[in-house]
């Protein structure tokens, strides 16, 4: 199915917001992520479910003051 | 609340360190825009003694630049002297054998109106006792509404309230709040107020985080100079409290008194230290420097040739022709007297010195229509 | 040195370092450790999906330095709260530098926005150090809605024109019940000097570090003004000569007092 990923339309093949972080290669730490623009905690990643057009936003660290 | 910053504070130790403050101490705080505490001290120490001319060029300019040229002018009502505590040094103690008066609400009336024949007043300062059965909040609150139709600035000078009981008066009309502490010395005041509500030292010197929790509007202070013989260190105590309080409750107004003790009637209490009228001076010039936006409040305790010098050099606000008994003005003219005032002058002749140094009274500069809870 | 306690935690340095716009973050690693800083901020931004660029975060985290995420790009406080929850996810941390700027000209704050993320913030349990206007109300009413700090800054975001703000950042000290960091527009140690002279708390240097000739040099220059303007507001300035000192043999306005 399609989702969006950071504005990206992103073909995704799993279920849960775990494996798009699997398909994706997320770090271990640094990172957060929203699903229509909700943040979802890392210990709730399995047990959310993505939906076919789902909105995801991953965010992580940058530079700035 | 307050009182938990007080134990903070050392007693021995602050007057070690204002009598030990030096010229180079009181020379960095007078140059200094804008003061701290240790600055203060420095200025009321006998180190600023040599500078007190140039404390009231200080005092002075400060003054004009945040209160122009203006006097505020009020007028205290006692409508009761019916009183609990036992003040070793009150005229109102409750063993002395005195005629008690708690003013009806006709008479009370009747005192508004021969205040108004006196002169336009439109600050009032109402005071009583501490009688919370018989004159207690209800009796207050209609002292004020009755108030409300003759003054437009409505004050109190009575026991500490709850913050509920300040906010209930706010709603008739109530502006201000005077309260002396009397002493920050937390272990002597229970010998001045060995009894009643006043003996609770905690209840009284957290009365003004109630009065600032309520939301009143102008918060007066005062310690009575004449009780501690360390009258520096209580004077060093208030500018913490006052200090304290601007930064807690920032919406609200405040002024400091320096009441010098007077003889009180049927009273034998004589004071453990006496304040010259240059030290009065001193602690003024010290107050204006330290804070440019407190209102400094002088009432006829202060003999006229004070008053009229000083009304140029620090001071913002002066009762004129008080009577310190309940009903006063009209009901009890030759009543029994709290204490006994110095200037005995009428309001013509003091607003005639206050011009002669240029100083222009005001009587009105709040209305109840502004405050929303009064209206 | 007084330590510095905001929220219940110390820090042994007054220098607050921005990790925006420096070369590389191999200087801006270096800029750091010479500055002797205990917190830096830092921004979010989305990842790209194939992603390879070096994590700066590796280059801040360390056991000493405190990261205070900021909400850089927000503009409101409903996307402050989304930002702020984020940061807190990504990042492991409930601290947060709030910043609010819907004028991507000047990104100066908007306060209104500012005071209501505050309130939500705090009662998310957010430790909250507001980026805002050098506006005593409004630092007053940050601090009651439970702000850890305030930030007021001291001339507009990488100006590097110092203390346009002096007067009101002075009241704002004056009054402050939590520490006062002075925050954007300090653009020379002499600057940070001088807040610090006047008893601000702390100090947030960013642009005048990260775009200097040498950063790493800058960055120490910054820690040693910071240092020395603390030194100097606790030892007690002394009095700067007055016309108004100078001893009178005739007392006009006293001499009533001498009868």
């Amino acid at each position: 199915m399609k989702i969006t990923v950071n504005n990206k339309e992103t073909e995704f093949d799993g279920t849960s917001v775990s494996d798009l972080a699997a398909q994706l290669q997320l770090p271990e730490k640094g990172v957060a992520v929203a699903v229509n623009n909700e943040m979802i905690p890392r210990s709730e990643w399995s047990a959310t479910p993505l939906a076919e057009n789902a909105n995801v936003v991953i965010i992580k660290a940058a530079c700035g003051g | 609340m307050f009182s938990e910053e007080l134990e903070k504070i050392d007693w021995d130790e602050t007057t070690r360190k204002i009598m030990s403050k030096t010229d180079a101490d009181v020379r960095r705080a007078l140059t200094k825009s804008h003061c701290d505490v240790e600055d203060f001290m420095a200025m009321l120490s006998p180190a600023a003694e040599p500078y007190l001319e140039q404390m009231a060029q200080l005092s002075k300019k400060y003054t004009e630049e945040r209160f122009g040229n203006t006097m505020s002018m009020f007028i205290p009502l006692y409508i009761t002297n019916s009183c609990s505590n036992s003040c070793v040094y009150c005229g109102f103690h409750v063993s002395n054998p005195m005629p008690r008066v708690i003013l009806t609400p006709e008479q009370i009336e009747n005192e508004y109106k021969a205040i108004k024949e006196i002169a336009p007043f439109e600050n009032i300062l109402l005071v009583t006792g501490e009688n919370p059965a018989k004159a207690g909040v209800p009796y207050l609150a209609k002292a004020l509404d009755i108030a409300k139709k003759y003054f437009s600035n409505l004050k109190i000078e009575v026991m500490p309230l709850a913050a509920e009981e300040y906010a209930e008066l706010r709603e008739h009309g109530l502006n201000g709040v005077i309260c002396f502490q009397e002493t920050y010395h937390k272990a002597n005041y229970n010998i001045y107020h060995p009894r009643g509500m006043k003996s609770k030292f905690e209840w009284r010197v957290n009365g003004f985080d109630r009065m600032g929790q309520a939301g009143v509007h102008s918060i007066g202070m005062g310690v009575l100079i004449g009780l501690e013989k360390e009258w520096r260190t209580d004077i060093t105590m208030m500018a913490y409290h006052l200090r304290y309080l601007q930064k807690k409750y920032w919406r609200t107004k405040y002024s400091v008194n320096f009441p010098r003790m007077r003889p009180a009637q049927n009273e034998g209490f004589h004071p453990n230290c006496y304040m010259t009228d240059k030290q009065l001076a001193q602690a003024t010039f010290a107050m204006r420097i330290f804070d440019h936006d407190v209102d400094i409040s002088y009432s006829t305790r202060e003999p006229a040739f004070i008053r009229n010098n000083m009304a140029m050099l620090g001071v913002t606000t002066m009762s004129a022709e008080s009577r310190v008994n309940p009903g006063g003005y009209h009901t009890y003219p030759q009543a029994l007297e709290q204490f006994t005032v110095s200037d005995n002058r009428k309001v013509g002749d003091i607003i005639a010195s206050l011009k002669a140094v240029g100083r222009e009274p005001v009587w009105k500069d709040w209305d109840a229509s502004f405050d929303h809870k009064a209206s | 040195m007084e330590k510095l306690v905001i929220a219940g935690k110390e820090f042994g340095s007054r220098l607050f370092l921005g990790s925006g716009k420096f070369s590389s973050n191999q200087v801006m690693e270096e800029a750091i450790k010479a500055s002797g800083t205990e917190m830096v901020t830092l921004a979010m931004k989305r990842i790209e999906l194939d992603d390879k660029e070096d994590d700066m975060l590796k280059h801040i985290a360390h056991p000493n330095i405190q990261l205070l995420p900021n909400t850089s790009g927000v503009r409101d406080a409903d996307e402050a709260v989304f930002a702020a929850q984020m940061a807190r996810e990504a990042f492991g941390t409930n601290w947060l530098k709030l910043e609010i700027h819907p004028d991507p000209r000047y990104l100066l704050p908007d306060s209104v926005e500012t005071l209501k993320a505050t309130e939500k913030l705090v009662k998310l349990g957010f430790v909250v150090l507001p980026y805002c206007q050098a506006d005593p109300v409004l630092c007053r009413q940050l601090e009651e809605a439970g702000a850890a700090t305030v930030m007021p800054l001291a001339a507009p975001i990488g100006t590097n024109k110092g203390l346009e703000t002096k007067e009101f950042i002075r009241i704002i000290i004056e009054q402050a019940g939590v520490p006062v960091v002075v925050d954007a527009g300090i653009g020379a140690p002499s600057h940070a000097a001088e807040a610090m002279e006047m008893g601000a708390s702390a100090c947030l240097v960013n642009t005048a570090i990260s775009v200097a000739g040498n950063p790493v040099e800058m960055a120490k220059a910054f820690k040693l003004a910071v240092e020395a303007g603390r030194m100097a507001y606790e030892s007690g300035l002394g009095a700067v000569t007055s016309g108004n000192l100078v001893a009178s043999a005739s007392s006009p306005l006293t001499a009533f007092l001498n009868d």
